[in-house]
């Protein structure tokens, strides 16, 4: 397999008809292969997370990142960008769900696609794939040290968010779930918690726990990172992948 | 971690913002989550900001919690020295 790739910024429509921009990286070569939608952290659609989608496409797959903050902030810096998005009380799920369900589409659309497409998101991206994946038709999910997937919303909480414990017996894709065990958002007993209503209700799931890895080991530019942790976690990722995207 | 707390309030000053261009700030932001520069994993940030200009009118603080806690004891300082007759 070649190493080569095009990535670029495109414009797609999202949820509601809303135009918004995202960053899509594609091997060179006309193979059929699985899709990737990235969901950017809370810190937004920055450097770190187009690495992260560039890293998928060198991994064999067609990857996008849609700009969640895109709506609040064309154009923005990201750092700003996320600013906006969260004194604006961040990213409704509903919008979420509709703006995951038109990347995935988008990949599905590609000539190279072989119909599979998963999702992976970090930090509050992790707690947004798992909710895609309760809403959406997707193969694969992963969820990176999502927080508030169970445990409770402390009620003075401006953003509109809400654990997702009614949502998981609709789960319909396999998770993947990277977490660090000295995290507290999410804790282990939530991470805990979240295995066993799995486990209840009969879902296909795997989760690694890094000791001595706290909440955000993959960022690479974060005083979080962890390469122990990153390194298996990517390790985890490409092999979860392969099994469920592969053609 | 990812601690989504958002405190939100109004203000009225200025900053001192992009490209050196003073700007009116009329709402400040305030979180204890990641931060985009400091070398933290979380840190105090305060946003001020003037939301009718779009998103870069924005100055924005990432401090360590200690150092949060300092600044808080500073204004607190400052703002006791205040003679009544200037305060308004």
């Amino acid at each position: 397999m070649s190493d080569s790739l095009t990535a670029e910024t495109i414009r797609i429509t999202g949820h509601g008809g809303d135009e918004m921009e995202a960053y899509l990286a594609r091997p060179h070569g006309q193979e059929q292969r699985g899709g990737v939608v990235v969901i950017h952290h809370m810190p937004g659609y920055d450097r770190g997370t187009k690495e992260i989608v560039r890293r998928f496409a060198e991994l064999g797959y067609d990857a996008i990142c849609p700009n969640l903050y895109f709506r609040e902030a064309p154009g923005a810096a990201p750092d700003d960008a996320a600013a906006v998005g969260r004194a604006n009380g961040g990213v409704p799920d509903a919008r979420l769900i509709g703006d995951v369900a038109a990347t995935a589409a988008h990949l599905r659309a590609l000539p190279t696609s072989n119909g599979k497409v998963g999702v992976i998101g970090y930090c509050s991206g992790g707690r947004q794939s798992v909710l895609a994946a309760c809403n959406l038709d997707l193969d694969a999910a992963v969820d990176c040290y999502g927080a508030f997937v169970t445990g409770t919303v402390p009620a003075e909480f401006p953003l509109r968010i809400t654990n997702l414990v009614d949502q998981l017996p609709r789960l319909r894709a396999p998770l993947l779930g990277l977490f660090g065990a000295e995290d507290k958002y999410p804790t282990p007993e939530q991470v805990a918690e979240l295995g066993q209503i799995l486990t209840a209700n009969g879902k296909d799931f795997e989760f690694h726990s890094y000791e001595g890895a706290g909440h955000a080991f993959f960022s690479t530019d974060r005083p979080a990172y962890n390469v122990a942790a990153a390194n298996d976690g990517w390790e985890r990722i490409t092999a979860f992948y392969a099994d469920h995207l592969g053609a | 971690m990812c601690t989504y707390t958002t405190v939100k309030d109004s203000v009225d000053g200025s900053a001192k913002g992009p490209n050196g261009s003073w700007f009116h700030v009329t709402d400040v932001t305030v979180y204890f989550d990641h931060p985009v520069h400091a070398m933290a994993e979380h840190t105090l940030n305060i946003d001020f900001a003037d939301p009718s200009k779009g998103p870069s009118a924005r100055v924005a603080l990432e401090l360590t919690e200690e150092s949060g806690r300092r600044l808080i004891a500073a204004i607190q300082e400052a703002l006791a020295a205040v003679p009544a007759e200037l305060a308004v």
